[in-house]
């Protein structure tokens, strides 16, 4: 071990140091402990790993390709860009990674059904999709202001024969969804399972999100050591709950030479009720089953939060972040609404690739520092998912 | 030695004591504090207090309830839209206190604690003259110094017990908890229910061969024959969805009080008959 971010966490029950853990209702704990033995089990199946790996690369698309974005590059002045293309991945988005791991899971735990909650739609849709691949039923809850502004994924997930849940309570996006996905679950959790689509909530998601999503970053650094025979200077991934960012950070975190940077929604800037930006404006909470960061009001009360990318809309970060945040392992930065579309239309004209919102964040973080940076110094973007979705959005707002 | 007890009897055990030496049923009712506002939360406490209730559960409302039902949420949210904080729902238990010596459970959830600080929002409770904590979200394991804060305030860390819950969870439960156990009917979130679930008596009994604490069932219980039926397997019952949703009914009704105390009496009289 040469680093203090210690890959053997989290510990039996959950913890990243005063992070993680499990804080549910009572009716949750013994289907979180029955999981996590049951996770336990089949990771270390070759059986499991192997069909995973099968359907991961003739279902999915992997590995994806880690690209050398070279007009972007030029466009910057500085660092070499690196992307890494979990965009092109069926669905869409990393988030299938995961929704693969989990559903054969599932489905080896004899359950029948999938619920699962969704932000930007990506999660819910990747659900949707091996729920109609492996014959399960599949309930998706959305807020339903998310609803309307990711309306292209609710179509795809209605297509997919998922039935979508509106959520009207609170600020209607994300964290109601959650609540209310965690509803569905305490009441039907004899034939149900929970399909979170990002490393947050009770042990074991987030080290279990984590596992099925290191294979962007166990792919990246194998890809990049064959490009460039060494390591990259920097990893830069968007941070929601932090499920695409903790896939590429984890496989690295030993090599202490790269460094690393998440990046939070900024929104309309650091004032409470503008933003996502947890490690801005939060302080230690426990929301949704995990102790970490969360913005909320001097009586404890779960703040509003606006972000233009609903995939990172969230009060909340995963545990895990906020421990490697402590150990300054990971440094966390943030993109503001208008920096993130920047950085969404000059991908796009630059190399011919639409970013998804979320990850244009990351985009944007990379526009700030690559120009900082020498020419022989190498950056690794997490492109987590592409923009199709994002496309009406963005026209009404830039009036296109 | 508990320094608790040395000050002050808890309420909760006092008060179930005396049932059992009477052979009788009790009856929990549930409100959300604050809704419609806490004027109304401290009269209605007054009022089940003149009729004997035995134990009031205050609901303190949270942004993310996420373990109750539609009926609760809505409560929650219109206690947060009367301005209600933690820290008034406890002005209101002391206000209660000058009135009455009805036993107080404050049914929370674990952020609205934490963030005040855990061992300072106990000891502030337990002065306010709260009698038990039944924290929705923190379970035994996660509950290491709350559960010794609790012990040296003498105030009960009530538990729940889910039908998902297996024997050996029961018997750890069983250890930790005090005051009295409470029974989750079914699986699931708060709210009234046609029918109360056929495990009732077996969980209650699995409970029983860890536990000489008093059993309450809840969730789902929301009429005198539901009561009733259910007291016959419990020392006590829980209702809470069914009068939340009369007090938001009745909600500019002058006789809201009544109206409600009407009905929580008709739970008495079917618990007190079994």
């Amino acid at each position: 071990m040469n680093t203090s971010a210690s890959p053997n966490l989290p510990d039996e029950l959950g913890h990243f140091g005063p992070y993680g853990g499990r804080f549910v209702p009572e009716t949750l704990m013994h289907p979180l402990v029955e999981l996590e033995k049951e996770y336990t089990r089949f990771s270390q199946d070759p059986e499991f790993q192997k069909e995973l790996d099968y359907y991961l690369r003739e279902f999915a698309g992997r590995p994806t390709p880690l690209y050398y974005a070279e007009r972007f590059t030029s466009s910057l002045g500085g660092a070499r860009i690196y992307l890494k293309r979990e965009d092109l991945l069926h669905t869409g988005a990393h988030k299938i990674n995961n929704c693969l791991g989990q559903v054969l899971l599932a489905k080896r735990m004899g359950k029948t059904r999938l619920i699962a909650e969704t932000g930007a739609g990506q999660h819910g849709v990747a659900t949707a999709t091996v729920a109609a691949m492996f014959g399960f039923k599949c309930t998706v809850y959305m807020g339903a202001v998310d609803c309307q502004r990711q309306a292209l994924n609710v179509y795809r997930m209605r297509m997919l024969g998922a039935e979508v849940v509106p959520v009207h309570a609170g600020q209607k996006t994300l964290k109601e969804a959650i609540n209310e996905a965690m509803r569905d679950w305490v009441t039907n959790i004899r034939n149900t399972h929970y399909v979170l689509g990002t490393a947050y909530g009770a042990h074991p998601y987030p080290m279990m999100v984590r596992n099925f999503q290191r294979v962007i970053g166990d792919e990246a650094r194998r890809q990049i050591l064959e490009k460039e025979g060494r390591l990259p200077d920097l990893l830069i991934a968007c941070v929601g709950g932090g499920s695409n960012a903790i896939g590429l950070f984890y496989p690295f975190l030993k090599d202490e030479s790269v460094r690393m940077v998440g990046v939070e929604a900024g929104g309309e800037g650091i004032v409470p009720g503008k933003h996502a930006a947890r490690f801005q404006g939060g302080s230690l909470g426990v929301l949704q089953g995990t102790r970490s960061y969360v913005l909320q009001d001097e009586h404890g009360q779960i703040q509003l939060t606006h972000s233009v990318s609903a995939g990172l809309d969230y009060a909340a970060v995963g545990p895990e972040h906020a421990w490697l945040r402590d150990k300054n392992r990971v440094e966390y930065t943030y993109a503001t609404d208008d920096q993130a579309l920047e950085a969404f239309l000059r991908l796009a004209r630059t190399e011919g690739i639409i970013p998804a919102l979320e990850s244009a964040h990351a985009v944007a973080a990379a526009i700030e520092r690559a120009p900082k940076m020498a020419p022989d110094q190498i950056i690794i973007v997490n492109l987590s998912g592409r923009g199709d979705k994002d496309v009406e959005q963005v026209a009404a707002r830039l009036k296109f | 030695m508990n320094f608790g007890i040395l000050v002050r009897m808890n309420r909760i055990t006092k008060r179930f004591d005396e049932l059992r030496a009477q052979n009788s049923k009790g009856l929990v009712i549930y409100i959300g504090a604050g809704d419609p506002d806490l004027g109304t939360t401290c009269k209605l406490a007054e009022a089940f207090s003149d009729i004997g209730v035995d134990v009031l559960e205050l609901g303190v409302p949270f942004s993310d309830p996420l373990a109750d039902g539609p009926v609760n949420q809505l409560s929650a949210q219109r206690g947060l839209a009367s301005g209600t904080t933690p820290l008034r729902v406890l002005e209101t238990v002391r206000a209660i206190r000058s009135v009455s010596e009805i036993p107080v459970v404050l049914y929370i959830y674990y952020n609205l604690m934490h963030r005040r600080g855990v061992a300072e929002f106990v000891r502030e409770a337990a002065s306010a003259g709260v009698d038990g904590l039944l924290v929705l979200d923190l379970p035994p394991e996660e509950g290491g110094d709350y559960l010794r804060l609790m012990r040296e305030v003498g105030m009960s860390a009530i538990h729940l017990v889910a039908p998902t819950t297996p024997e050996d969870r029961i018997a750890r439960i069983a250890r930790t908890a005090t005051g009295f156990i409470y029974c989750v009917s079914r699986e699931g979130v708060t709210g009234v229910q046609d029918k109360v679930s056929q495990d009732v008596p077996r969980l209650v009994a699995s409970v029983r061969r860890h536990t000489d604490l008093p059993i309450a069932v809840g969730f789902g219980i929301s009429n005198p024959e539901q009561a009733r039926a259910v007291a016959a397997h419990a020392d006590a019952v829980v209702v809470g969805s069914a009068v939340v949703r009369l007090v938001e009914t009745h909600a500019t009704n002058p006789d809201a009080v009544s109206k409600v105390r009407e009905f929580v009496g008709s739970l008495l009289n079917a618990i007190r008959k079994t």
